[in-house]
C-alpha cells in the first residue's frame, strides 16, 4: 500500500540505502544457472571468483566457512542473464529452461 | 564507511568489500553496467559520494521507493552530472574549512552514460574539466541513448543500427565515425585519463583507483555492453567488452596530464587486432553490414581503425 | 529563534551603491558556502563584485566559475544537497537556459537564493527590463520577490536565505530587481555589521544532506504512484511561506527598523482606484497618486512584493473596496485572455462580493520607458471603462501604434 504524501521523506528521498533488495528480480528469469562443485575453482582452493564478479545482480554466493569452500545462487534476484556460465573457464556452470 | 588503503583486486578481498550497488535493481538482464559500477565499488578508498546523469543505470536502479545505491548518491538532470558534482565538491571543502561537514576529503565520482557524456553532458563536463574539480568522472559507454530506446548517440560506432540511424537499403546505419571523447578529454591535460573494460577487471580497478589517488578531475572511459540494444545474447556481455578490445575499437590505455600515453597490458599483448567481423555477427545492430552492398563501408572501417590503432600504438611509445 | 536586537546607528556603514552591488554586498555578508554563477548584462556586477570579494579572501565561500547558467543552478543544487548556503544570479537567457534545473531545485527542496537583474527575453536581443524572464519561472516552485530601491534588495536578500532554509519551506528564492534602472543606478544603502547578519542568520541546518555517515539517495525516479505526492509536499512548502516570511521579517524590523510586508500599500485606504504594480514602476505609481492626490482625485498604489506565493486574501481585502485595480505588468502572455500579473489578480479577487473592475496595462517591454504618463493614461482609460462599465481584457501602453 503507497503511503500518503505527508507520510514520506520530501523530495524523494530514500533514506534507507540499497532497500531495493526488497525488490525481488527472480521472476524475470528465463534460464536458470546450475552450478557443478566438482570442476569449480572456487570449491577447490577458493580461487577464481570470475563468476561472482561478472554477476550484474549478485547473485552468486561465494561462501568460505571453517576452510571449506561452497557455493549457491540467490535465485531471488538472479535474472538468468547466464554471464556466470559464459564467463566459467571450467565450464562449471551451465543453463537451464525454468 | 570504511576506508581502504588500497584496491580490493583478488577475489577474496573482493568479497569483504561492501556493494555499492545492491541486488534489487531493475537493470536489464545481462547489462554490464552494473559490473562496472560493482568494479568501480573495489577501487573506494573512503567515504564518497555519487553524482549521476540521468540514464539507464540512474532510471533502473533508483525506482522509487527503491534505491539500490548503499553509498551517497544524487541525480538531478542529464546533461549536468558534471557540474552537479563540482557542486558537491566544492560544497564539501567549504564547509569542512568551517567545522560544518565531518568529512575533510569526499572522493566524488561523476556518472553518466555515452549520450549523457560525448552529447548532451559535454559542454558541463569541459567545464568541470577545465575548473579542475577534484572529481572522477566516469562514462559507461554502451554506444547509444539505450534508456530512450535504442538513438544514436557521439558514442554510436560506425555502421551501428539504432532506432535514430536505421539500416535501409540507402544507408548502413550510422555513417558517421565514433567521437573520439578520451582524447578531448585529454586535451584539457588533466591529471589522469584511462580507457577501462569490465572484462579485465584488474586494469580497470587499478585505473580507478589511480583517478582516485590524483589530485584534481580524472577520467575513466568504460565500455559497457548492452544486451537489448545491440541485441547481443545477454551472457555475452562481458565477452564482447573484451572483444572490443581486442578488434581496437575500445583499446586500453592511459593518459597521464594530457600528454603521456601509456598503453594498458591487455591492449599492449594484442599480436593483432582481431578483425571487426568477429565484433559485428555477435551483434543484431550490425547484422546489415555483411550485405553485399555494404562491403566498402565495412572495409573502410576496418581501414580506419587500423589506422586509429596504429596512431595509438605511436603515441604509447609502441 | 535568534535573539536579534536592533543595531546602533553608529555600527551601520551607509555607501552610495547600484541595484547589484548592493545585492553583492548583502550576498558577502550571509556566510555562504558557494556561489556558482555565470556572467549576464544586467545582472553581471553580482557576480563580478562577489569574486571581487573572493579575491580578496572577504569571503570563505568557493566560487565556481560555471561554464554556463544551466550548470550555475546545477552547481547551487549539488552544492545545497550537501547542506551549503549556496547563492546565484542571473537574468533574461541565462534564466531561460536554467529553466530544467529550477524544476529540480524546488523539486529537491534546495534552498537556493537566486538574485535576478530581470530582462527581457530574446527575439529580438535585448538587454533591457522586463518581468518576462522571472514570470516565465512562476510556476517553476520558486518563492519569488521583487524589490524597488536598493536598500529593500540589499535587505530582501539577506531575509531570503532565512525564509528558504526554514524547515517548513525548503524552497529556492528569486530576489529580483529592475535591470539597469535599479540594477546599475547608485542608491544610498544602509549596510548591517556582517556579525548582526550572521547572527541573524544563524548558520543553515540541513534537513536531509548528502553524507557518507548517512547514506541517502536524492533526485531517485518517481513514476505514477508516488510522483504526485512529491508535488503535494510542494504545495504544503509554498503554502507555509507566507507565515515564515512575516516571523522573518519581524525579527528583521527589531534589528534595523525596516519592513515590506508581502506587499506595500499606498494610499489605498479610501482610494477608488488602485494602481497595482511592482519593482521600479512601484515607485513611479507612487509619485503620480502623489500628483493625483493634489488633484483630489482618489487613488492609491499597491505594490507588490511576493509574486509567489501570490497573497492573494490578503490583497483582495486590501483592494476590495475600490472600484477599479489597475494593473501595470512588463510581460506578456501571448494568446492568453490578460497576462501573468492580471491573471492573479483577477482569481485573487474572483471570490468577492462586489468585485473591482481590473484592468491589465502591459507597459515597458524591453526597457521601453514607463514615465508618469503612461501610468496616468493606464488611470484615465480605467475611469473611462468604469463609466462605461466594461474594459478590454488587457491593452499595451507606451508602444507606437
Amino acid at each position: 500500500m503507497s503511503k500518503k504524501y505527508d507520510e514520506i521523506p520530501i523530495a524523494g528521498n530514500i533514506v534507507e540505502p540499497g532497500n531495493s533488495k526488497g525488490y525481488l528480480t527472480g521472476g524475470w528469469r528465463a534460464k536458470k544457472p546450475i552450478h557443478k562443485d566438482e570442476t569449480c575453482l572456487w570449491i577447490k582452493n577458493g580461487t577464481c571468483g570470475l563468476c561472482w564478479i561478472y554477476c550484474p545482480d549478485n547473485s552468486v554466493k561465494l561462501i568460505e566457512k571453517d576452510g571449506k569452500y561452497s557455493y549457491e545462487y540467490d535465485y531471488d534476484y538472479c535474472k538468468g542473464c547466464g554471464i556466470c556460465a559464459n564467463e566459467c573457464p571450467t565450464n562449471s556452470i551451465h543453463m537451464e529452461d525454468e | 564507511m570504511v576506508e581502504y588503503d588500497k584496491p580490493a583486486v583478488a577475489i577474496k578481498e573482493m568479497l569483504k568489500r561492501d556493494q555499492v550497488l545492491s541486488a534489487g535493481h531493475r537493470m536489464c538482464a545481462g547489462c554490464a553496467a552494473p559490473t562496472v559500477v560493482k568494479l568501480m565499488g573495489m577501487a573506494l578508498r573512503g567515504p564518497t559520494i555519487v553524482c549521476e546523469a540521468t540514464g539507464c543505470l540512474e532510471v533502473a536502479t533508483t525506482i522509487y521507493p527503491y534505491t539500490a545505491w548503499e553509498i551517497p548518491w544524487i541525480h538531478v538532470a542529464f546533461e549536468n552530472a558534471s557540474a552537479v558534482a563540482s557542486g558537491v565538491i566544492e560544497a564539501t571543502k567549504a564547509m569542512y574549512a568551517k567545522g560544518n561537514y565531518a568529512h575533510e576529503h569526499v572522493d566524488v565520482i561523476a556518472i553518466g552514460g555515452d549520450g549523457g557524456t560525448f552529447d548532451i553532458g559535454f559542454g558541463s563536463l569541459s567545464g568541470m574539466l577545465e575548473r579542475g574539480h577534484d572529481i572522477v568522472y566516469m562514462v559507461y559507454d554502451n554506444g547509444a541513448y539505450q534508456n530512450t530506446g535504442i538513438q544514436r548517440s557521439g558514442g554510436t560506432l560506425p555502421g551501428q543500427e539504432t532506432t535514430t540511424s536505421w539500416a535501409g537499403k540507402v544507408e548502413p546505419g550510422k555513417r558517421q565515425k565514433k567521437k573520439p571523447l578520451t582524447e578531448i578529454v585529454a586535451a584539457h591535460k588533466i591529471p589522469y585519463v584511462a580507457t577501462v573494460s569490465p572484462g579485465y577487471q584488474r586494469d580497470f580497478i587499478t585505473k580507478f583507483r589511480k583517478a582516485l589517488e590524483v589530485e584534481g578531475p580524472a577520467f575513466i572511459h568504460a565500455y559497457s555492453p548492452c544486451p537489448r540494444g545491440w541485441r547481443s545474447e545477454t551472457g555475452r556481455s562481458i565477452e564482447l567488452s573484451r572483444l572490443a578490445v581486442q578488434t581496437g575499437i575500445h583499446p586500453l590505455y592511459e593518459v597521464i596530464d594530457g600528454e603521456k600515453y601509456i598503453m594498458s597490458g591487455p591492449s599492449k599483448r594484442l599480436k593483432e587486432l582481431t578483425p571487426m567481423e568477429e565484433y559485428w555477427k555477435t551483434q543484431g545492430q550490425f547484422k546489415h553490414l555483411f550485405k553485399p552492398e555494404w562491403e566498402e563501408f565495412r572495409k573502410q572501417i576496418q581501414v580506419d581503425i587500423n589506422h586509429e590503432w596504429e596512431l595509438l600504438k605511436k603515441k604509447c611509445g609502441i | 529563534m535568534t535573539s536579534v536586537e536592533r543595531v546602533p546607528e553608529d555600527q551601520i556603514v551607509v555607501e552610495g551603491l547600484t541595484g547589484d552591488a548592493a545585492i553583492a554586498h548583502a550576498l558577502k555578508q550571509c556566510d555562504l558556502d558557494v556561489l556558482a554563477a555565470y556572467p549576464i548584462t544586467p545582472q553581471t556586477i553580482i557576480v563580478e563584485d562577489y569574486q571581487k570579494f573572493a579575491a580578496n579572501g572577504e569571503v570563505d565561500a568557493k566560487v565556481i566559475p560555471v561554464e554556463s547558467e544551466h550548470s550555475a543552478m546545477s552547481a547551487c543544487v549539488g552544492a545545497s544537497a550537501v547542506g551549503a548556503r549556496v547563492a546565484t544570479a542571473s537574468a533574461s537567457a541565462g534564466l531561460a537556459l536554467m529553466w530544467e534545473v529550477l524544476y529540480c531545485a524546488s523539486g529537491m527542496r534546495m534552498p537556493i537564493v537566486f538574485t535576478v537583474a530581470n530582462r527581457a527575453l530574446s527575439a529580438p536581443i535585448n538587454i533591457h527590463n522586463d518581468w518576462s524572464d522571472t514570470y516565465g519561472a512562476r510556476d517553476s516552485g520558486f518563492i519569488q520577490i521583487y524589490c524597488q530601491s536598493g536598500q529593500e534588495a540589499y535587505d530582501t536578500t539577506i531575509m531570503a536565505f532565512k525564509i528558504a532554509e526554514d524547515h517548513d519551506v525548503l524552497l529556492p528564492i528569486i530576489v529580483a530587481i529592475d535591470g539597469f534602472i535599479l540594477s546599475h543606478n547608485v542608491e544610498r544603502v544602509e549596510m548591517l555589521p556582517t556579525e548582526a547578519v550572521h547572527k541573524f542568520l544563524g548558520k543553515r541546518v540541513p534537513f536531509i544532506a548528502l553524507d557518507p555517515t548517512k547514506p541517502i539517495t536524492m533526485g531517485p525516479l518517481a513514476l505514477t504512484d508516488y510522483y504526485f505526492e512529491f508535488k503535494q509536499q510542494q504545495i504544503d512548502a509554498i503554502n507555509a511561506v507566507p507565515d515564515v516570511f512575516k516571523k522573518v521579517e519581524a525579527e528583521f524590523e527589531k534589528m534595523t527598523g525596516r519592513k515590506y510586508g508581502m506587499f506595500e500599500t499606498y494610499k489605498t485606504e479610501d482610494a477608488d482606484i488602485i494602481l497595482f504594480t511592482h519593482s521600479s514602476p512601484g515607485g513611479t505609481a507612487k509619485a503620480v497618486v502623489d500628483a493625483l492626490r493634489e488633484q483630489g482625485e482618489k487613488v492609491g498604489v499597491l505594490r507588490l512584493r511576493m509574486f509567489r506565493p501570490f497573497p492573494a486574501k490578503e490583497i483582495a481585502e486590501a483592494v476590495k473596496h475600490a472600484k477599479a485595480v489597475v494593473v501595470f505588468e512588463k510581460c506578456l502572455s501571448f494568446g492568453a485572455p490578460a497576462n501573468p500579473l492580471a491573471m492573479e489578480v483577477r482569481t485573487a479577487l474572483y471570490d468577492l462580493e462586489k468585485r473591482p473592475m481590473v484592468t491589465d496595462f502591459v507597459i515597458g517591454l524591453g526597457g521601453r520607458d514607463v514615465p508618469p504618463t503612461t501610468i496616468v493614461e493606464g488611470y484615465e482609460k480605467t475611469k473611462e471603462y468604469l463609466k462605461k462599465g466594461k474594459a478590454p481584457f488587457f491593452e499595451t501602453l507606451g508602444v507606437r501604434k
